[in-house]
C-alpha cells in the first residue's frame, strides 16, 4: 500500500491572472513543505508527527494565511486557530484566539496530550502555552505588509458598499481585484497515511479577513473543518461557515462509511453539496488513496505517494 | 405523523443518590420549560424561536449547569457557552467564553442572524454583546453557593483517591467523608460532584422545520478558556431540514463522535428512523464515553437515548403525549 501525504495552503478566488511574485513563493513552500512531509514518512515517522511537522513549516511561511502571515481581523490584530486529530485513537486537540503563540498547531498537539480537555482558547490557550513553555513572541511577528494592505482593501470594500448605492460587484482597480481574491484564501493543512493505515489531519489558520475579534471558523471545530477516523483524515479550507453548516470533514466519512463509495467519491458528493466558491478539501484514506476536490477557482495544493507520484496545483488539474 | 413536537434537557448522568427533592425540583423545572415551548407552539411561533425561548428559561433558572447556576472554572469564575441551529438552511450561531451576557442562548442566536460568522467567543463575544444592547450582568450573578461548595469537592476529588466517600448533594459539604458512596463517575469526577447538567432544546413546529439550542457552564473545575461540546455545531447541537438535535455528557466524547451531527447521518444515509437512530448512535457511535441525546424529526417525532445513569428530560408532542423523566 505504501504511504500517502497531502498538504494545501488554501483554496479561494485565486485569481488565474495571479502574477509569479505571488505564485511562485507559494508554489515553493508547497514544494518545500512536501518534501518535509516526504522525508519525514521515509523516516517511518508517525503521520501525527508528520502533519504537525508539516504545518509548522506551513505557519512559519509567510505567504500562507496561518502563523506568519495570518491574515487580520477587523481591529488588525492576529487570532490564529488550529486543530489536530489522530484517526486510529480519535484523540483530538484545538485552540482559538492565539496570538502569542509561534506554532498553533503546537498547541493544538499539547492540549489533546498533556490535557483532559480538547480545545482551549484565548487567554485560557495563552496561559497554557506558557506553562508548556512553548515559543512564544510579540504579535507583531506574524502580521506581514501583504496582509496590512488586505485589511486595508477589505475595510475599504465595506465602506464603499454602504456609503454608495452601488451593485456590491463593484469596478475594482485590477491591483485591488488580485488581493481582493487573494483575500479569500484562508487556511494551511495537511493529513497523511503510513503503510500500516495510521491517519492524521492537522489544519491552521489565521482566518477571515477583517473578521470581527473572537471569530471563530471551522479549523478548530472538530467535524468542520478537521476530521480522523480509522477510515481517513481529512482538512478542509474555505469559507468557515459554510463548512461548519456543512460539517464538511465528518461527512465525508460519513458518506464513505455509510454509502460504502471511495474517499474520491464521497469527498466529491460533499463539496458538490456546500455553496459554489465556499470550499476544498484534502484527504488520504487508510488505504492510501488521495482526494483534494474543491469548489473555489482554486487551491493551493500538493500531494505525494510511495509510489513516485506527485503533484504541485493551484487550480484544476487533469488529475484532481 | 406530523405536527409540533419539543423535548429538553436538564443534562445525561443523574446522581443516583440525588435526594427526592432535587428530583421533583428538576422535574417541576422541565415541565415548566414544557409548558413556555408548548404555548408558543402553539401560538405559531417558528422553531427556532421556541427553541431559544425554552433555553432562556433554563438559563434563568440556577437549577441547572448553564447561564445562572454554571459550573465553574479552577479559578472559581463562570464561563459559559451556547449554539443554536436552525434546520432550515442550517444556519446556525455560537458562542464560547461568556461572563456577563445573562442569556448566551440569545447571544447565539445574534451572532447567527446579525453577523456573518457563526461562532463568536471570549472578548470578542462579549464586545459583540454590548454592541447588541443585550442584558449583562456580574459574573458574580451567575454563581450559586451550591457550586462553590462543588468547586471545592471536584478540586479535592481530583487529589485524593477514589476510595474516600464523597458527600453528596444537599448535605453540609465538610469536605470529605460523609455518609454515601458514590462510584459512578463522569468526567473523571465523581457524579455526585458533577453532574453534567447541561441544557437543551429541540423542537419541531407545525410547518416541520426543526431547530436545536444548548446551553451550558462546562466542565466543572476545566481550565479557563476550555471549550465543550455545546457550542460545537456537529457535536453538540446539530439541526437541519430532517432533525434537531441536542447534547450533553461527556464533552470530549460528545466531540470526538460528533454526536449531534451523527443522529442526522445516521437517518439520512442508513434510513433509520429517529428513534432507531438516537439508539443507534448511542450505542455504537459514542467513542468511549456517556451521553444523552434528545432529538425531534420534521415528521413530528421525539426521541431521546442515552447511556448515563439518567438524563433529565422532558417531552410533548401535539397529539397530547407529554412525559417528564430523570431515569
Amino acid at each position: 500500500m505504501g504511504w500517502a501525504i497531502a498538504i494545501h495552503g488554501g483554496a479561494g478566488d485565486i485569481p488565474l491572472s495571479l502574477p509569479p511574485e505571488k505564485r511562485l513563493p507559494r508554489e515553493a513552500g508547497l514544494r518545500r513543505c512536501l518534501e518535509v512531509g516526504i522525508a519525514a514518512l521515509k523516516a517511518r515517522n508517525h503521520p501525527l508527527d508528520v502533519v504537525e511537522l508539516v504545518v509548522r513549516e506551513l505557519e512559519n511561511h509567510p505567504n500562507f494565511n496561518a502563523g506568519k502571515g495570518s491574515v487580520l481581523t477587523t481591529s488588525g490584530t492576529v487570532e490564529m486557530e488550529a486543530s489536530i486529530m489522530d484517526g486510529k485513537t480519535m484523540k483530538c486537540g484545538a485552540v482559538s484566539g492565539v496570538s502569542t503563540v509561534v506554532n498553533a498547531i503546537s498547541l493544538a498537539r499539547l492540549v489533546m496530550e498533556k490535557t483532559p480537555h480538547i480545545y482551549l482558547a484565548f487567554d485560557g490557550a495563552e496561559a497554557f502555552a506558557r506553562e508548556q513553555g512553548l515559543e512564544t513572541v510579540e504579535m507583531s511577528h506574524f502580521i506581514t505588509p501583504e496582509n496590512i494592505e488586505r485589511l486595508k482593501q477589505a475595510q475599504e470594500a465595506d465602506r464603499v458598499q454602504i456609503d454608495y448605492t452601488q451593485p456590491i460587484q463593484k469596478e475594482m482597480p485590477k491591483d485591488a481585484a488580485v488581493a481582493d481574491g487573494d483575500s479569500q484564501i484562508g487556511t494551511v493543512g495537511c493529513v497523511a497515511v503510513d503503510n500500516e493505515g495510521n491517519l492524521a489531519t492537522a489544519t491552521s489558520t489565521g482566518g477571515l479577513v477583517n473578521k470581527m475579534v473572537g471569530r471563530i471558523g471551522d479549523t478548530p471545530v472538530i467535524g468542520a473543518g478537521t476530521y480522523a477516523n480509522h477510515l481517513c483524515a481529512l482538512s478542509a479550507t474555505g469559507r468557515g461557515e459554510a463548512i461548519i453548516r456543512g460539517t464538511v470533514a465528518r461527512d465525508v466519512a460519513a458518506v464513505m462509511e455509510f454509502k460504502g463509495i471511495s474517499l474520491k467519491e464521497a469527498a466529491a458528493y460533499v463539496i458538490d453539496r456546500v455553496p459554489p466558491g465556499t470550499a476544498g478539501l484534502i484527504a488520504v484514506s487508510s488505504t492510501g488513496e488521495i482526494t483534494m476536490p474543491f469548489n473555489t477557482t482554486g487551491m493551493f495544493r500538493a500531494c505525494a505517494t510511495e509510489d513516485g507520484y506527485s503533484e504541485i496545483a493551484i487550480w484544476d488539474s487533469p488529475s484532481k | 405523523m406530523g405536527g409540533w413536537a419539543i423535548a429538553v434537557h436538564g443534562g445525561a448522568g443523574v446522581d443516583p443518590n440525588l435526594p427526592k427533592e432535587r428530583q421533583e425540583e428538576a422535574k417541576r423545572l422541565l415541565a415548566r420549560c414544557l409548558d413556555i415551548g408548548i404555548s408558543a407552539l402553539r401560538s405559531n411561533l417558528p422553531a427556532i424561536d421556541v427553541v431559544e425561548l425554552v433555553v432562556r428559561e433554563l438559563e434563568t433558572d440556577p437549577l441547572f449547569n448553564s447561564g445562572r447556576g454554571s459550573a465553574l472554572t479552577e479559578k472559581g469564575t463562570v464561563e459559559m457557552e451556547a449554539s443554536i441551529m436552525d434546520g432550515p438552511k442550517r444556519r446556525c450561531g455560537a458562542v464560547s467564553g461568556l461572563t456577563t451576557v445573562k442569556n448566551p442562548v440569545s447571544l447565539a442566536r445574534l451572532v447567527m442572524d446579525k453577523t456573518p460568522h457563526s461562532y463568536l467567543a471570549f472578548a470578542g463575544a462579549e464586545e459583540f454583546a454590548r454592541t447588541q444592547g443585550v442584558e449583562l450582568v456580574d459574573n458574580g450573578y451567575f454563581i450559586t453557593e451550591d457550586n462553590v461548595g462543588m468547586l471545592k469537592l471536584a478540586k479535592e476529588a481530583n487529589s485524593i483517591l477514589f476510595d474516600y466517600r464523597v458527600p453528596t448533594l444537599g448535605t453540609c459539604g465538610i469536605g470529605v467523608g460523609a455518609a454515601l458512596e458514590s462510584p459512578i463517575q463522569m468526567n473523571g469526577l465523581p457524579i455526585s460532584v458533577y453532574a453534567p447538567e447541561t441544557v437543551g432544546c429541540v423542537v419541531v413546529d407545525k410547518e416541520g422545520r426543526c431547530a436545536a439550542a444548548t446551553s451550558t457552564g462546562g466542565l466543572m473545575n476545566k481550565m479557563n478558556g476550555r471549550i465543550g461540546d455545546s457550542p460545537l455545531i456537529g457535536s453538540g447541537t446539530y439541526a437541519s431540514e430532517l432533525v434537531g438535535v441536542s447534547c450533553s455528557g461527556e464533552g470530549e466524547a460528545i466531540i470526538r463522535s460528533t454526536l449531534a451531527r451523527e443522529v442526522a447521518a445516521v437517518m439520512e444515509y442508513k434510513g433509520l428512523n429517529l428513534q432507531e437512530a438516537v439508539d443507534n448512535v448511542i450505542k455504537y457511535r459514542l467513542d468511549e464515553g456517556k451521553a444523552g441525546v434528545i432529538a425531534v424529526s420534521k415528521n413530528g417525532e421525539v426521541a431521546c437515548g442515552f447511556n448515563t445513569t439518567g438524563m433529565f428530560r422532558g417531552c410533548a408532542t401535539e397529539d397530547g403525549f407529554m412525559e417528564v423523566g430523570v431515569w
